[in-house]
């Protein structure tokens, strides 16, 4: 167990190293930082001192092995663009996206689910064709279309709830809090709802395909034999073993919500992390965009990892091989 | 707006129905950035410095019509040829309670001009200040210099007191990986005080009462928020969650018209969208022609001039908001000369007649690099521009990418043709012009001239004009550096692009050119 640990730390931290360096060769195509930060009048021997102060001119990889001791002295540097420590500034900008991604989680799973095991057990009912029309709707639009088009109809025509930000916000500690308030409890169900929408569709069509098969299973069919119940059934032995593949994809699927929550903090103006990473892009902010892509390469190794792990503890064919494997 | 965890509960126990009324004279902006700090000699932005403006105020300051008038300083005169003398208002206060005085003055300059101080270049004949008594403070210049109030306007300054207790007497220098308190905190005269800020959601000011001028606005609070989807920020307003937004894309202007209770107030800028040429290079990067560069032949550049129609632009793409331009600067900048301002006709016999003349009669390949996110309408107006050529045989390749990669190959000599922009900011005069892409490159000269134009009256001129006091030369000398640009065609002049604001009915205020709203001029009904 501990030999399983170790290698896969060693591995997550190749990966994030792989990231990293691929996002710095990837920042001299975005452009020049110094550009922006300096005014119109500045000089040419301006420019080119700012730009050997900020350690520009560097090869790639001085440049990248001078940020990697950098950060893992835990120094993520100083934003071009907000002059404030970068882990300042992610550390400001995470609660707003947890929250987000969070409202539209449980919004994913309190409408998927339910319309996903309603359409495997009904399979033709028109409801479940109605589901399945409004899932396809719901994959194929682009979200900022769909975000686009909720303002428009409950901000624009309707007046319910607001267009853009957080509403009020209150500080617990280091974390501020949205959910406290009405304005703040307002202001997150439209980018919920955004950020949710094409999770709905995926557990929707995932726990309808798993349920299908597992209906189709012999122990269901001994189960219902027996004279049990259909709630019984459906709900204690198919929903059961149904879950179990959907959770894995849905633990998954988090990972990617957090990170590329970057659309609709831009089209609702959420002042979260996907946001400050898009206003770094626009400004060749290369500290910021390094952490963030750091962040996310974390975020996902992590909960790679986890997986992994509940996997060797959850299946014990896993442990059986290697141990069959060792003895040889 | 940040509550207390207590306020909080109350209005839950209270039913958690209420919520707060909006007051009445409370303004609410949305612009499409959020101000980069709130250390107002960190930036050099000109929206983050217009906004600050509210909080912090310079010596002197531009009024509703763009034109000079006093503010810390109340009157001033010219000791020396390069020593400047100001008398400072009596009974001002800082937001803290402070009083300013000399000191706050000499102490701000010092920190204007500290040569890691980003704000520097905005002031660069500024050396010293030096304090000569409670009320009055000598500017000390490296040369005699016409344009010092101008450049003033930037200087907001500082309580030296609150920069002490805060060490914060020295501008953030990024390289130190520093943080400065003046970054995340601010404490001026001006009519308004910082009450709260949360970047890129929203910063709120509220009205300074103990402001020394004559408050001409009737507002007690702002609240800026930042929204950059041009999308959701039209949303915004046509739902009443702000009263004033800026820009207002162009494609969304008529829909907001056609929204009863709020309106658009447009107006040319002062920004020139121009095209730059290669005229230094002896063979250009993008080209069929080998070992000649035909930008370098006045014939040519006018021909490219000539084929381009301006109004259809300004009509079709700019939907009729822009105003053509035949100089290299917009009318209110001094120095701009209405007479000079006719564009050359669009003619495109005439621009072939002229290619066949200096020896290209089917014309030649070219390269022409545009932005595509920094001006209105940008990629669209260089699309265009790409079809006109086309009709007199030139055929340009276009690239139009994001700023950060076009300036870039731009300042550095990689393109043949070139789109940028210039407002003369934050001088507001013609000099900008003349030494930021018609001077000949050299040191601190020409960083805008990438394609090496060079005339040595001009840079006669600018070398004259720089010590001139005397406005009427003065005025003289730039309208004639003007001329010389225009006849040469040392740059392709397009126009000065629109400025619009989306405004609830029952706002009204000033909007300068400059495009920097003076929200102390604002009233709500």
């Amino acid at each position: 167990m501990l030999s399983f640990f170790i290698r896969r730390l060693g591995q997550s931290v190749l990966v994030m190293l792989a990231v990293a360096l691929l996002a710095f060769s990837m920042f001299r195509f975005v452009g020049d930082p110094v550009t922006n930060m300096l005014s119109q009048d500045a000089s040419v021997e301006e420019r080119e001192q700012l730009r050997e102060n900020l350690g520009l001119n560097d090869p790639l990889l001085v440049q990248f092995s001078t940020f990697v001791s950098n950060v893992v002295q835990g120094d993520f540097g100083i934003s071009y663009r907000n002059q404030r420590a970068v882990s300042e500034l992610i550390a400001e900008r995470m609660p707003a996206t947890l929250e987000l991604v969070a409202v539209a989680f449980v919004i994913s799973l309190l409408v998927g689910l339910p319309m996903g095991v309603y359409s495997a057990l009904k399979p033709n009912s028109w409801l479940s064709h109605l589901f399945q029309t409004i899932s396809l709707v719901g994959i194929s639009l682009p979200t900022f279309v769909t975000g686009i088009l909720l303002i428009l109809t409950f901000s624009v025509t309707l007046n319910w709830l607001p267009a853009f930000g957080r509403g009020d916000v209150v500080e617990l500690g280091w974390w501020s809090t949205g959910l406290l308030t009405v304005s703040g409890l307002k202001s997150l169900i439209l980018p919920g709802i955004m950020l949710g929408l094409f999770q709905v569709t995926l557990i929707m069509r995932l726990v309808r395909a798993e349920m299908l098969e597992v209906l189709r299973t012999d122990y269901i069919r001994f189960a219902r034999a027996r004279g049990l119940s259909n709630r019984a059934v459906n709900f204690g032995h198919a929903l059961k073993n149904t879950l179990m593949p959907v959770i894995t994809i849905i633990g998954l699927q988090l990972g990617a919500m957090i990170a590329f929550a970057i659309i609709t903090e831009t089209v609702f103006q959420w002042p979260g992390m996907g946001f400050l990473f898009i206003q770094a892009v626009n400004f060749v902010d290369i500290p910021v965009m390094s952490a963030y892509l750091i962040l996310v390469s974390l975020i996902f190794v992590v909960i790679n990892m986890i997986v992994d792990m509940m996997y060797y503890l959850l299946d014990p064919r896993l442990r059986a091989d290697r141990a069959s494997a060792n003895s040889h | 707006m940040r509550k207390s965890i207590t306020s909080v509960i109350m209005t839950m126990t209270l039913g958690l129905a209420v919520t707060a009324p909006v007051m009445a004279n409370t303004l609410r902006i949305a612009e499409a950035s959020d101000i980069a700090s709130l250390d107002p000699y960190s930036v050099t932005e000109s929206n983050t410095l217009g906004f600050l403006h509210h909080i912090y105020e310079p010596l002197v300051r531009y009024n509703a019509e763009l034109k000079l008038e006093s503010a810390l300083a109340t009157s001033w005169e010219v000791v020396e040829p390069n020593i400047w003398r100001f008398k400072l208002r009596e009974g001002v206060s800082y937001h803290n309670g402070n009083l300013f005085s000399a000191d706050d003055v000499v102490a701000s300059i010092k920190r204007a001009v500290d040569p890691n101080a980003p704000i520097r270049v905005n002031i660069p004949t500024v050396v010293d200040a030096r304090k000569v008594d409670e009320m009055t403070v000598d500017i000390v210049l490296s040369k005699p210099d016409p344009l010092l109030l101008n450049y003033l306007t930037n200087v907001y300054v500082f309580d030296k007191e609150w920069m002490v207790e805060h060490n914060a007497l020295k501008a953030i220098d990024l390289r130190k990986g520093e943080e400065s308190y003046a970054t995340t905190h601010a404490n001026g005269t001006g009519p308004f005080q910082l009450k709260s800020r949360q970047p890129d959601a929203k910063t709120v000011l509220v009205v300074n009462t103990q402001w020394w001028d004559k408050p001409q606005h009737n507002l007690t609070k702002i609240e800026f928020t930042p929204i950059s989807s041009d999308a959701t920020r039209v949303a915004a307003l046509l739902s009443g969650e702000i009263d004033l937004m800026y820009p207002a894309p162009l494609q969304d202007v008529n829909r907001i018209v056609a929204t009863p209770g709020v309106k658009v107030m447009e107006a040319p800028s002062l920004r020139t969208i121009m095209f730059g040429f290669n005229q230094r290079d002896s063979q250009l990067h993008d080209s069929n022609i080998k070992g000649t560069n035909p930008l370098k032949d006045q014939r040519v550049r006018k021909a490219l001039y000539q084929a381009i129609n301006m109004d259809l632009i300004r009509e079709k793409i700019m939907r009729g908001k822009s105003r053509n331009a035949g100089l290299l600067v917009a009318p209110e900048v001094p120095g701009f000369d209405a007479s000079l301002n006719e564009r050359f006709p669009y003619d495109p016999k005439a621009a072939k007649a002229l290619l066949a003349e200096a020896g290209y009669p089917n014309g030649f390949r070219v390269g022409l690099d545009c932005t595509n996110d920094r001006y209105v309408n940008d990629e669209e107006i260089c699309q265009a521009v790409v079809s006109m050529w086309a009709r007199v045989g030139v055929k340009a390749n276009l690239t139009a990418q994001s700023k950060g990669n076009h300036f870039q190959k731009m300042l550095g000599g990689g393109s043949d043709i070139y789109m940028f922009g210039w407002a003369t900011l934050p001088m507001l005069d013609t000099f900008s012009a003349l030494t930021g892409f018609l001077a000949t490159p050299a040191e601190k000269l020409g960083t805008w001239n990438p394609g090496g134009y060079s005339n040595t009256r001009i840079d006669t001129l600018i070398d004259q004009v720089s010590g001139e006091l005397d406005e009427t030369k003065r005025r003289q000398m730039l309208a004639e550096a003007l001329k010389i640009a225009r006849d040469e065609v040392a740059l392709l002049p397009l126009h000065q692009q629109p400025l619009s604001w989306g405004v609830r009915e029952e706002v009204s205020l000033p909007q300068t050119a400059d495009n920097k709203p003076r929200l102390w001029y604002a009233h709500i009904k």
